[in-house]
């Protein structure tokens, strides 16, 4: 209506109509990004949950996001050579904050517990404390960082990941794209990318502050991945795997990103 | 926001007295989302690149437009904006002359591009501070770029408070302004005149 009407009138328009018009046309255009914006707010916010497999809880469009969001940050930026910022051994703090203890509850005396390490190859390496201790030892200050706002600097100490690879012949299994790694009792699990897993910082930690792991802490064995949120630094490593697909997860099971790197 | 829904990590702490809690109890109860942070954090990773590139689109626009010139402070506004504030207030009864924005809108509209870069800068810097750890150092480390990130955060809160006030009391003739890009002026007698400063072309000479 609005648009054959110039074509009519030949006369030039009022300019009351002019005013009329324009803003009939500014409203009209306001008015539909103002609904389409409104429409796509309620289509997110009502979206269905994804299907549950190694991620869930979240809205499938907004996981979509997230796996995109993530690989673009990767591709852009990710380079093993960054290396997480390192404090003085003096800044770290005496009392090592705690958050929960999912799967590694109680006390698990080392001699109660053995490593296990599924090769591809079918066979399980069965390693005791002593052993992965015998490893050349690396010590870390850094600044944990908890995916809830709160880090810490803390000093943790142990063999580097990639030195236990190397150690136990693991070679093939690091070409493979992921690790996962499980409690013993299989109630906390993590799915870790093999960059991230092979970067220089990241350890199988028995030692906080000196001493060796306690209850709290993960004993006998956990991971510190400063390269990831403290949600993937499992306490009381269990069992560890290597696979192409990516390891089932806790966290990202409940909504959060499977890839939660720094 | 949602981010901040699951611990209570930031307060205003002074000589060991806690004066705001971020958030107080009150607040959750009010907007029924106790500790939905991994929600928050999906939704903020989605509509963080709807607010960067909504943001770059505009600073191209105005550099492309001319349309700084009318938003940048100028030398005198720093003096004048505090003249606005108590015109607005009603403390004073004239407001300084002005031209399409106030000395007070020059500073707020250019102070809030520069929290936005801020925000994408200290953004960076805590959601990658391995990978850019260059931004995280600017922002004089990780922890203080996170509560300069919370902070900003707070701020577009108190401007979108402020900035919505003060549209419903400039009233509808300025609010359909803004939306159709001109200006209607009574002027004494009866015609309606548009004004010649229509739109974003006619302004620039």
């Amino acid at each position: 209506m609005k648009e054959k009407k110039p074509k009519k009138i030949k006369k030039e328009l009022t300019i009351e109509q002019k005013i009329k018009r324009r803003n009939f046309i500014s409203f009209t255009v306001f008015g539909a990004f103002a609904a389409s914006a409104f429409g796509g707010w309620k289509w997110l916010y009502n979206s269905p949950e994804e299907v549950t497999g190694i991620t869930g809880g979240a809205r499938a469009p907004l996981r979509r996001a997230l796996n995109k969001t993530e690989l673009f940050f990767r591709r852009l930026a990710f380079n093993e050579s960054h290396l997480v910022k390192t404090y003085p051994r003096s800044m770290a703090a005496k009392v090592i904050r705690h958050n929960t203890d999912i799967g590694s509850e109680g006390k698990l005396p080392p001699e109660k517990w053995k490593l296990q390490v599924k090769k591809r190859s079918g066979e399980v390496l069965q390693i005791s404390l002593d052993e992965i201790m015998a490893l050349p030892k690396t010590e870390i200050t850094y600044d944990f960082k908890c995916v809830e706002g709160w880090d810490q600097i803390q000093h943790w100490a142990g063999v580097k990941f990639i030195d236990f690879i190397e150690h136990f012949k693991l070679h093939d299994e690091a070409k493979l794209d992921y690790v996962g790694m499980e409690t013993p009792d299989k109630q906390y699990y993590v799915g870790i990318d093999m960059p991230s897993a092979l970067h220089p910082q990241t350890l199988l930690a028995y030692q906080m502050n000196d001493v060796l792991l306690n209850g709290n802490h993960g004993q006998p064995l956990r991971l510190i991945i400063p390269v990831k949120y403290g949600i993937k630094n499992l306490k009381r490593i269990g069992t560890i795997t290597f696979s192409n697909t990516r390891p089932r997860d806790y966290w990202a099971e409940q909504g959060y990103d499977y890839y939660s790197g720094l | 926001m949602l981010i901040y829904w699951a611990n209570d990590e930031y307060s205003i702490t002074l000589f060991g007295h806690t004066f705001v809690r971020f958030f107080p109890d009150w607040y959750y109860n009010l907007l029924h989302i106790p500790a939905r942070l991994a929600e928050g954090m999906a939704f903020h990773f989605l509509f963080m690149w709807f607010f960067t590139l909504n943001g770059i689109l505009y600073i191209l626009y105005t550099i492309i437009s001319g349309e700084w010139r009318q938003l940048l402070p100028q030398k005198k506004s720093f003096k004048e904006a505090w003249l606005v504030l108590l015109h607005d207030l009603h403390i004073r009864k004239t407001a300084p002359p002005q031209n399409k924005y106030n000395a007070a809108q020059r500073i707020a509209y250019t102070a809030i591009i520069v929290m936005g870069i801020g925000s994408v800068i200290t953004g960076l810097a805590i959601y990658k501070p391995v990978q850019f750890y260059y931004l995280t150092w600017i922002c004089g480390g990780y922890h203080l770029a996170r509560i300069f990130h919370f902070a900003l955060t707070i701020g577009y809160v108190l401007f979108f408070v402020i900035h919505i006030v003060q549209v419903i009391l400039a009233g509808w003739g300025n609010f359909r302004s803004v939306i159709s890009g001109f200006e209607v002026i009574n002027e004494q007698p009866k015609p309606v005149i548009e004004n010649t400063n229509e739109g974003e072309e006619a302004e620039k000479d």
